[in-house]
């Protein structure tokens, strides 16, 4: 009704592929933009943050673009973040990757890496693999995963997963060779997946759309 | 427990998805972007497009067939062929890929390998290796589609690749490429207890029966396959017609096919399943 869209940032830090996560916002009809300019960040309606590759790296580009106040401002104000992947783990404390990183802080708990070793068997790392996510003690219903049935297929590659301190933010789970872990989370205006939405098919993308249509973004 | 991925791979020559043997004599076989689709919509966990000829002025047939498959396929996409600097590997995942899969370049230059997953992340960049296994039984990595000696031990290479993190390594046995007898097992299982990163099997599967032997037995985490899902494709879209240059006659023989047992996608996960193989399905 000649209303302009809200906008989405895909906040830019110089790592990982932002191509197909602007593909799925395009696709579910968010008004989304690549974008490392602070400004941007700050008048956005809304950001995603995605993420391939080490942490410590991440967290100094974000840095020295001068995203972190933005970013953590936002959240402060109640604008809705979805974090994935590498993007997930940046919202917690700290990383024990490389000795050990400060990260945004906006949640508590440490990011681990997947032991070589587990349970007396190898394990490959990082995990590149379609992994089954399955609900912690929060309920799916009106989140953006509404449409995911327990134990479906999400796509995931990382060799770190996070640690939760509280586990009240804790909404999936997932188990790699024994090993369960935190695979989403969701914690007031805060939703992430440490799997990519935007690379598991159909399912996947009907999780950008609800997160779309639960923060009134289309 | 951990879930193994059917990764079909499609080779590409210009325009066009063909199939050769060995990784030579390669054949049309129709348009990428219909088996992209088509595979898709089967449940692949992922598609790998590797540029067989890669030709520098053949670069951008590369790049369409990437972003038009990007913009409404929604899986992990990893393409290889040619790539050889920093500026290669940008372009492609620009185009809309979220791996790169490097062989000649990584040999030639392994320097290249520790800068691009420094920049990318080590799980963006993949490593092929081209297998060819000596008279005198050793196993040595090729380059240039199993053309190009190298004189580098595939064991010794793959432990060094794993050393210096690449994302995953992708095996392709050349003696079996194409023919459709079955996997390398002694080859597979070998690379994959050397390593700690996935490894995903190449190269000889002509019927659904191959598979779920390369995962117990060869350990693969991942299993890459052409023809056998190319000649279903074919078997079940015998009214498709595209443009198509080269060998077309190829395609109305079926020379083969007789070779294969083709089989879908559907098919395979089925029987992966059966045999207590967890998979995507």
């Amino acid at each position: 009704m000649g209303d302009f869209k809200k906008k989405v940032v895909i906040i830019d830090y110089n790592l990982g592929n932002l191509f197909s996560v602007k593909q799925a916002c395009d696709t579910v009809g968010m008004n989304a933009i690549i974008s490392s300019d602070k400004k941007e960040i700050e008048e956005a309606d809304a950001l995603i943050l995605p993420g391939v590759g080490a942490f410590i790296e991440a967290m100094t580009n974000l840095e020295n673009l001068k995203l972190v106040e933005p970013i953590k401002n936002a959240v402060g104000n109640g604008k809705p973040l979805f974090g994935i992947c590498l993007g997930l783990q940046l919202l917690f404390t700290k990383s024990e990757e490389f000795g050990s990183g400060e990260g945004l802080n906006l949640i508590d708990g440490v990011i681990r890496k997947f032991p070589a070793i587990y349970n007396e068997r190898k394990i490959k790392v990082p995990q590149i693999a379609w992994n089954k996510i399955y609900s912690s003690k929060q309920h799916w219903g009106n989140s953006p995963l509404s449409e995911i049935e327990e134990n479906e297929f999400m796509y995931f590659v990382h060799s770190y997963y996070v640690d939760p301190t509280e586990e009240s933010c804790v909404m999936t789970l997932s188990n790699y060779e024994g090993l369960e872990y935190c695979s989403g989370i969701s914690k007031n205006n805060i939703f992430a997946t440490q799997f990519h939405p935007e690379k598991s098919a159909e399912k996947g993308i009907s999780i950008y759309r609800n997160w779309a249509i639960i923060n009134n973004l289309l | 427990m951990k879930t193994v991925r059917i990764i079909p791979r499609l080779d590409i020559k210009g325009p066009n998805l063909v199939k050769g043997i060995h990784l030579e004599g390669l054949r049309v076989l129709g348009k990428p972007s219909d088996f992209a689709k088509f595979y898709y919509e089967q449940g692949a966990d992922e598609l790998m497009f590797m540029d067989v000829v890669a030709s520098l002025y053949e670069r951008n047939s590369l790049h369409d067939i990437i972003s038009e498959t990007a913009k409404s396929i929604f899986i992990p996409i990893t393409v290889g062929g040619g790539l050889r600097s920093i500026s290669d590997i940008k372009e492609v995942l620009r185009a809309g890929a979220d791996k790169v899969c490097l062989n000649t370049a990584a040999i030639n230059n392994p320097q290249l390998i520790k800068d691009a997953t420094r920049m990318f992340g080590s799980s963006t960049i993949v490593v092929a290796i081209e297998a060819i296994k000596e008279q005198n039984g050793q196993y040595l990595a090729y380059t240039d589609n199993g053309r190009e000696h190298t004189g580098l031990d595939v064991f010794e290479w793959a432990q060094r690749l794993d050393d210096m993190r690449v994302g995953e390594i992708v095996i392709t046995s050349v003696d079996k490429e194409g023919t459709g007898e079955g996997f390398d097992l002694e080859l597979i299982s070998k690379v994959s207890s050397l390593i700690s990163v996935p490894l995903i099997a190449h190269g000889g599967a002509g019927k659904k029966e191959h598979i779920p032997v390369v995962i117990k037995e060869g350990k693969a985490d991942a299993v890459a396959l052409g023809s056998l899902l190319h000649y279903q494709f074919i078997k079940e879209n015998e009214s498709q017609k595209s443009d198509k240059e080269g060998n077309t006659e190829f395609l109305q023989q079926k020379r083969n096919f007789h070779i294969f047992e083709p089989c879908s996608l559907n098919d395979i996960k089925s029987y992966l399943v059966d045999n207590k193989i967890e998979c995507r399905i």
